[in-house]
């Protein structure tokens, strides 16, 4: 009955499972813009990574165009190793029907600092909330947990944390919890 | 409603509004101690008995889950995740087992999957009516609060029969649920769910068509259909609008696909019916509770096997689930690793939290407390 070997992951890339709303959807991507790299393609999930200077262009392509109409999720992931910290947009869509199982992952990195200083170093990405007003706590989240300073975003203020939270932005790997 | 001192702005974002800056303008914190705010703090700006300005302020009871998560096995993340939301603690671990299956690739026992929606659908009814005692003392109705709260009893009772906690079940495990259903349970649940139903069309008589409730919600913080799309909002909130989205009709997790309900849409956007589509979702939970007790197999497996801290592979996974305050997805990333590698936690309360300056801006201070909890915020949810 249990099947947890690894093999069993590759299953869901099965390109047969995929509709071809789908391949459709990520077609239209990767014609329009080349640097544009389509990491998958699963059962109603895409994920596109792209360059960060070309994320305001996607963005508004993929609500114009594709009819993505609101994010449902700002994830930020830390990677030391790449030297980078990656942001996750996970975009849905409320007003086309056809689309409402579908999440479009769009990701882009910014460089990563080993002493963050967050709203005064390199680590620095255009803010989508001119396209997306529904991303505006979510990236006022990512900003105070991983330093990433959102350019064009009014209020990179903390959210969550203390008010007087001197420590490193806490969701970097190189941030420990005490006795883990 | 009609003579408002200052307009709401066409600026939608928080943060952006423009005051009028004289001596005549106060600011006001709600909260962070008051009984009514809930562990937030709003801070408001107030010119007269009008809210100019809006500052939501969450983080007060912030755990930091997603960074305890990345500490712990696949397993053992399961009791702690579960706590930013103990009164609705299936729904918030949903999504979480769901994605691990996709990660391990574990094929759920048929029987484990009603008993999922039976357990998800009654720790819904719980959450509500928790939500709706609430919502009852807010506006002053000393007997919506002692009602919901007694009637929560029934459900908790089936709860604690199924899992053996009356909260924080931790039910849900990868793979199934952690034990099987007590003997004679279908009887008593349902039973107890009819029982329950009739007592909820009562709850119209003493409060939905109560003149004095329909009078503080009816026309206060009308969110529009555009706005409410535009603005993300999740569950009831967006329902309310006249937005028909609900994750167990539009992406059919377990078996909502086979069972018998339907999605709760108003057209008014307001706090009346934001108050009211909750309430209506809980007799659609006694109808998927009656039917998938029908149609659930009497007997077999309700949970796979797991090796030993099972690693999942180098990919990622993005589950949601309709929760008690709409869509809560988890966004899991595995890197052949016993821990996941990132977990991100999406919730209803704070994609709703956006709504919340733009529907109290140019509101009546008297309101606050009506369009607040209409929102079906729940901070400690939002702050994780």
């Amino acid at each position: 009955m249990s099947s947890t070997d690894s093999t069993e992951i590759v299953k869901t890339d099965d390109s047969s499972l995929t509709s071809d709303l789908d391949k459709s959807l990520s077609d239209s991507i990767s014609k329009k813009f080349s640097n544009v790299e389509i990491a998958y393609v699963k059962p109603d999930r895409i994920r596109v990574n792209v360059k960060k200077e070309e994320i305001i262009a996607v963005a508004s392509f993929i609500r114009d165009e594709l009819h993505f109409d609101h994010a449902e999720s700002v994830g930020g992931v830390d990677y030391p190793e790449d030297k980078q910290i990656e942001v996750v947009y996970h975009l849905g869509s409320y007003t086309d029907p056809s689309l409402s199982k579908h999440i479009l992952a769009l990701a882009t990195r910014a460089p990563r600092e080993d002493v963050p200083r967050p709203g005064n170093d390199s680590t620095i990405l255009p803010s989508l909330r001119d396209i997306f007003p529904s991303v505006s706590f979510h990236e006022r989240e990512c900003f105070e947990m991983l330093g990433v300073y959102f350019d064009g975003h009014p209020d990179n203020r903390r959210l969550l944390l203390p008010e007087d939270w001197a420590d490193i932005p806490p969701l970097r790997k190189d941030f420990r919890i005490k006795g883990r | 409603m009609s003579s408002h001192v200052y307009p709401k702005e066409k600026e939608i974002f928080p943060g952006l509004q423009l005051e009028k800056v004289d001596d005549r303008i106060m600011t006001l914190n709600v909260g962070p101690q008051h009984p009514g705010s809930g562990h937030m703090r709003i801070i408001l700006k107030v010119d007269g008995d009008y809210i100019v300005h809006c500052d939501p302020d969450p983080g007060y009871v912030h755990r930091g889950e997603e960074k305890m998560a990345e500490y712990r096995n696949y397993i053992t993340n399961i009791p702690h995740l579960e706590r930013p939301v103990i009164h609705d603690s299936c729904n918030i671990l949903y999504p979480y087992c769901l994605g691990v299956e996709e990660l391990l690739g574990l094929e759920v026992p048929e029987r484990a999957k009603y008993i999922r929606v039976i357990a998800a659908e009654l720790n819904r009814c719980v959450y509500t009516q928790y939500w709706l005692a609430i919502y009852g003392i807010f506006l002053g109705h000393s007997t919506m609060f002692m009602w919901p709260m007694g009637d929560r009893e029934l459900v908790i009772d089936l709860l604690d029969k199924m899992t053996g906690a009356r909260v924080t079940h931790a039910y849900f495990v990868p793979g199934g649920v952690r034990n099987d259903l007590p003997p004679n349970f279908e009887d008593v649940c349902l039973r107890q769910v009819n029982y329950f139903e009739k007592r909820l069309k009562e709850y119209a008589d003493i409060f939905y068509d109560n003149p004095i409730l329909i009078s503080r919600t009816k026309d206060t913080g009308i969110l529009s259909r555009e706005d409410a799309i535009k603005l993300g909002t999740t569950g009831s909130v967006l329902r309310a609008s006249g937005v028909d989205f609900d994750i167990r009709k539009k992406e059919p997790y377990d078996v909502y696909e086979e069972l018998d309900f339907q999605t709760n849409v108003l057209k008014e956007g307001d706090s009346y019916a934001r108050s009211k589509i909750p309430w209506l979702d809980m007799f659609e939970s006694c109808r998927i509770i009656r039917d998938a007790l029908k149609k659930m197999p009497k007997s077999g497996s309700v949970r796979v096997k797991l090796k030993p801290n099972p690693k999942g592979g180098d990919t990622e996974v993005y589950r949601r689930v309709e929760s008690g305050r709409g869509s809560l997805g988890m966004h899991i990333i595995s890197r052949g690793k016993p821990q996941p590698y990132r977990l991100k936690i999406s919730v209803g309360s704070f994609r709703n939290l956006i709504a919340m300056p733009h529907l109290l801006t140019g509101e009546m201070l008297g309101n606050m407390p009506a369009v607040y909890w209409s929102l079906n915020y729940w901070p400690v949810e939002a702050d994780r």
